[in-house]
């Protein structure tokens, strides 16, 4: 017998879960209205919630101070590129780990995971030195490099799970149909696995955008994503929270946006294997 | 093309040896069936032909070339799964172009193969539906589609039926047999189903525990099973083993007798049991027999319809010309 769920109760449920969904987001929306206020309403106390003039001027003062469009591009550069070369390395990976495994499949993906429990200033100084060396302080490339390594063990974490599902029977039928491992992969692992690789390609992409402890770090003009472009307007005396909001705004509109219309994408990407 | 031979054939897992060394030919153009009882190797004999499990040691030599090294790919062989093992994203007719696709034959030719494939199987219809959207009956035609276009030396058949329900099953029976007749090409074939071992094939490898208790043609098997087990297996229904002082009067440890060669009596005979259960079919006539000769229950097959119930009184004689008997290994005896 399905359990009775009654009206009240539904009612109770539904408005619970939106005062849990508008906690969670309200931080966001509070920065989005702090933007369109001026410095001295940003600051008010009591704080004003809507009762303030709407200005664009927070907007005008950041984009005249600063090249939002180089933050911008920059940040899809790193983001985007690190996301594609993870995804390359770890396919492969993941296949072998998935349809191939050894001894000690199950403690290199844990041992991988685990790099991720490291605090990333435990290195700092040591890549900060390395891209010296190379002479790559402050270039995308590094930040790609770098963002790829943090992320990958994620990324074959994710498409571990996926390809798991698939079952090795078919990719046998490829094999015995004359594929070579290339056209394996390509022409029925990959497939297959499609909306496996985009939410993972989805998430990735947001993780990266968000990264801001490395961003920061080896940046310094040329290749300061929008991490850097918030962080550029925040002062230790806060006083220009209008501005750092307007700033914070265009910095995750981006990625907001994308999160908005991939939704159904990364929540199957998430809970996938949990949930049939 | 077509011949396959195995020589000292063996697969381990690990400690575990699978399939100890085995030695096997199976000629070209034959239907071979792979029989046995689930983990007797069967499947992994034949993955091992197949290439998608390496061998421990020995050699496989396909068409008269070395082929233990040689990648699935390579071999020339096509595998029909037990799953179907379809590819889900692609359209019956990409499914069954993909082997031709990959062996870089012509748009034009592919194109040919496919349509007569399709009329072979009859699935022109459904060329371009995709596997989800076909039944079960459908989905292995096409699986069978997708192994005939690449003119393969040998087929190889994984369970090809087990998912399928039972009418079904027959027809896809007959439907392989018939192909088989037709293209001529080696084939070979794993199943635990006797029936389908004994209707299909030409060559039947009994296989248990991963040693070849007996090789031979399906009517040999049925006369002459080499041991216990195979004169067990082979056969619906089992045939009857005795063991006891009426096997020791007639010259062994253990005679067995199959269910249909018996002379049933209500009146007279050498044995007299009890019914326990009479299955009448009309076109025969099972009964399941207590209390006869140390082996209960005995089962009997009449031709036609036998009115007999439960509990009625019932005599046996086997007849002479058609009993087996085994030593005390189990071995057949002359």
């Amino acid at each position: 017998m399905a359990r009775a769920v009654t009206r009240q109760r539904k009612i109770v449920n539904t408005a619970l879960a939106w005062g849990i969904g508008f906690l969670i987001f309200f931080p966001i929306l509070w920065t989005i209205l702090t933007s369109f206020k001026t410095e001295a309403q940003a600051i008010a106390d009591p704080p004003i919630f809507l009762g303030f003039n709407w200005t664009l001027a927070n907007y005008e003062a950041v984009l005249e101070r600063s090249n939002y469009g180089r933050f911008l591009w920059n940040s899809i550069i790193i983001a985007g590129g690190s996301t594609v070369l993870g995804i390359l390395i770890a396919v492969p990976a993941a296949w072998s780990m998935a349809f191939v495994p050894g001894k000690r499949t199950k403690d290199i993906l844990l041992w991988m995971l685990s790099t991720k429990m490291l605090p990333a200033v435990g290195v700092l100084y040591p890549i900060y030195l390395l891209c010296i060396q190379f002479g790559v302080l402050d270039s995308k490339i590094a930040l790609v490099i770098i963002l790829m390594l943090i992320n990958l063990p994620i990324i074959v974490w994710m498409l571990y799970t996926y390809f798991r599902e698939i079952p090795g029977e078919i990719l046998e039928a490829a094999r015995m149909d004359g594929a070579s491992l290339r056209e394996e992969v390509l022409y029925v692992l990959t497939p297959m696995a499609i909306p496996g690789i985009a939410s993972t390609l989805l998430l990735n992409f947001i993780l990266a955008w968000n990264e801001a402890f490395w961003t920061l770090n080896l940046t310094a003009a040329k290749a300061a994503p929008l991490t850097a472009f918030i962080a550029s307007y925040s002062s230790p005396e806060g006083l220009f929270y209008a501005k750092l909001s307007a700033a914070s705004t265009m910095a995750i509109a981006p990625i907001l946006i994308l999160g908005w219309f991939s939704q159904k994408q990364l929540v199957s990407g998430l809970t996938f294997g949990a949930v049939k | 093309m077509g011949q396959i031979k195995l020589n000292q054939v063996s697969k381990s897992f690990g400690d575990v040896e699978v399939i100890p060394p085995l030695d096997l030919t199976i000629e070209d153009g034959e239907f071979t069936v792979f029989v046995g009882p689930s983990g007797c190797g069967k499947s992994t004999l034949l993955r091992l032909i197949a290439g998608l499990e390496d061998i421990t040691s020995g050699h496989i030599d396909i068409d008269g070339t070395d082929a233990t090294h040689v990648p699935p790919a390579k071999r020339g062989l096509a595998m029909v799964f037990q799953s179907y093992a379809l590819y889900p994203h692609m359209s019956v007719r990409k499914n069954i172009a993909f082997p031709m696709k990959m062996a870089g034959v012509p748009a034009e030719e592919q194109q040919r193969r496919i349509e007569a494939a399709a009329k072979a199987l009859n699935l022109t219809d459904y060329l371009d539906r995709r596997p989800g959207q076909l039944s079960g009956g459908q989905r292995q035609r096409v699986a069978i589609g997708r192994a005939i276009v690449r003119e393969p030396s040998a087929f190889l058949f994984d369970e090809p039926l087990s998912n399928l329900d039972a009418a079904l099953r027959v027809g896809m029976r007959l439907e392989i047999s018939e192909l088989h007749k037709r293209l001529a090409t080696t084939m070979i074939y794993v199943t635990h189903d006797q029936v389908e071992a004994m209707t299909m094939a030409d060559k039947i490898v009994v296989l248990r525990a991963g040693y070849i208790e007996q090789v031979g043609t399906p009517l040999e098997l049925y006369y002459k099973p080499r041991n216990e087990f195979v004169a067990g297996f082979i056969g619906s229904p089992k045939m009857n083993l005795i063991k006891g002082p009426e096997a020791e009067a007639r010259g062994a440890p253990t005679i067995g007798i199959r269910p249909e060669h018996f002379d049933v009596s209500t009146t007279e005979g050498a044995w007299e049991g009890t019914i326990g259960v009479a299955e009448h079919l009309g076109s025969d006539t099972f009964l399941h027999i207590h209390g006869v000769a140390g082996c209960d229950p005995m089962t009997v097959r009449v031709d036609g319809e036998l009115s007999v119930k439960h509990g009625d009184r019932i005599f046996l004689t086997p007849q002479a010309d058609k009993l087996h008997r085994f030593d005390a290994q189990g071995l057949r005896v002359e």
